[in-house]
């Protein structure tokens, strides 16, 4: 997955769980980089038209956006089950966000059809616990 | 400006290459079951499909070596047929099975072009050889580029 679905997915996970704009703050909170990074890089999707960002207010991704975060959160939660349901990792969640920027959606694709997934995926997915709501896993028990 | 982790850790090179090796695994499953589900496979594409397993198999005790090397475990093709089999769908014609072929090869390539990337990126040393690491995964991606081209040749042939 690119740096930009990266930031993409982050912008809508952010937004999912505060339900207003999403601060540049807290994008790079949830990226582990520096908010002058996050800056730079909303600048460049709001060139892209994929985010619309308002100073003093926050970041929305315009529907280009929400389409594009939506598949780069469908990508991640693939990499996420595949890691607990075929290889059984116990610390998925730490492992997907390890790989994620090395497993690009087509490979992703391929994994899927050999794992199990909700219809309603993505909207499953838990911003807080950064793990689909659908999965058999105790929160807590896996980073 | 990327967010790309290094490869850090072997644990963490180890379980890329797991994913290769499923990858692969997919690859066999899949082709074997176009096989065996279409009794009247015209000759050329039994033979794509044929050697399709062949490379897989190839590509995934290549990458096996490299498994072993660094003291993981590799995943067992008994365990990922299973989950082919269980969300393949019969019921596919020539076209069908030469676009899965192809998504098969592109894949794999991808897969193989996106580690060689990290690997290059990454400052850390790995408990392998690099350069027999290297050397490996560039040549597996190429003769992905190269199963890439025979099936575009088989769709063109096909027109």
């Amino acid at each position: 997955m690119n740096t930009a679905d990266q930031y993409l997915k982050a912008i809508y996970l952010v937004q999912q769980q505060t339900d207003e704009p999403a601060s540049t703050g807290r994008i790079a909170d949830r990226l582990g980089v520096s908010p002058a990074s996050a800056n730079e890089m909303v600048g460049k999707l709001e060139e892209r038209g994929l985010a619309d960002h308002e100073k003093y207010n926050g970041v929305t991704l315009t529907d280009e956006g929400i389409i594009q975060a939506r598949d780069a959160l469908e990508t991640y939660c693939i990499i996420e089950r595949f890691l607990f349901q075929v290889l059984e990792v116990e610390e998925f969640r730490t492992e997907a966000r390890q790989l994620e920027s090395v497993i690009d959606e087509t490979v992703a694709e391929r994994l899927d059809t050999i794992v199990e997934r909700e219809p309603e995926c993505p909207d499953c997915f838990d911003a807080e616990n950064d793990v689909c709501e659908c999965l058999d896993v105790e929160f807590g028990a896996s980073d | 400006m990327s967010l790309r982790e290094p490869i850090a850790s072997d644990h963490q090179l180890a379980r890329l290459l797991q994913i290769g090796v499923v990858l692969q695994e997919v690859i066999e499953a899949r082709s074997s079951k176009h096989i065996e589900s279409n009794d009247g496979l015209e000759g050329e594409l039994h033979a794509l499909l044929e050697d399709a397993i062949d490379q897989a198999n190839t590509h995934r005790r290549r990458l096996e070596t490299l498994i072993d090397d660094l003291d993981a475990n590799s995943v067992a093709y008994e365990d990922i047929e299973p989950l082919v089999e269980a969300q393949y769908q019969a019921d596919q014609d020539f076209d069908d099975i030469v676009y899965d072929q192809l998504c098969n090869a592109e894949t794999a390539y991808k897969f193989f072009d996106d580690l060689l990337d990290a690997l290059a990126e990454s400052e850390a040393s790995v408990g392998i050889d690099s350069d027999e690491l290297e050397q490996t995964l560039g040549d597996l991606r190429g003769a992905e580029a190269r199963g890439v081209e025979a099936v575009t040749d088989v769709m063109e042939e096909r027109a």
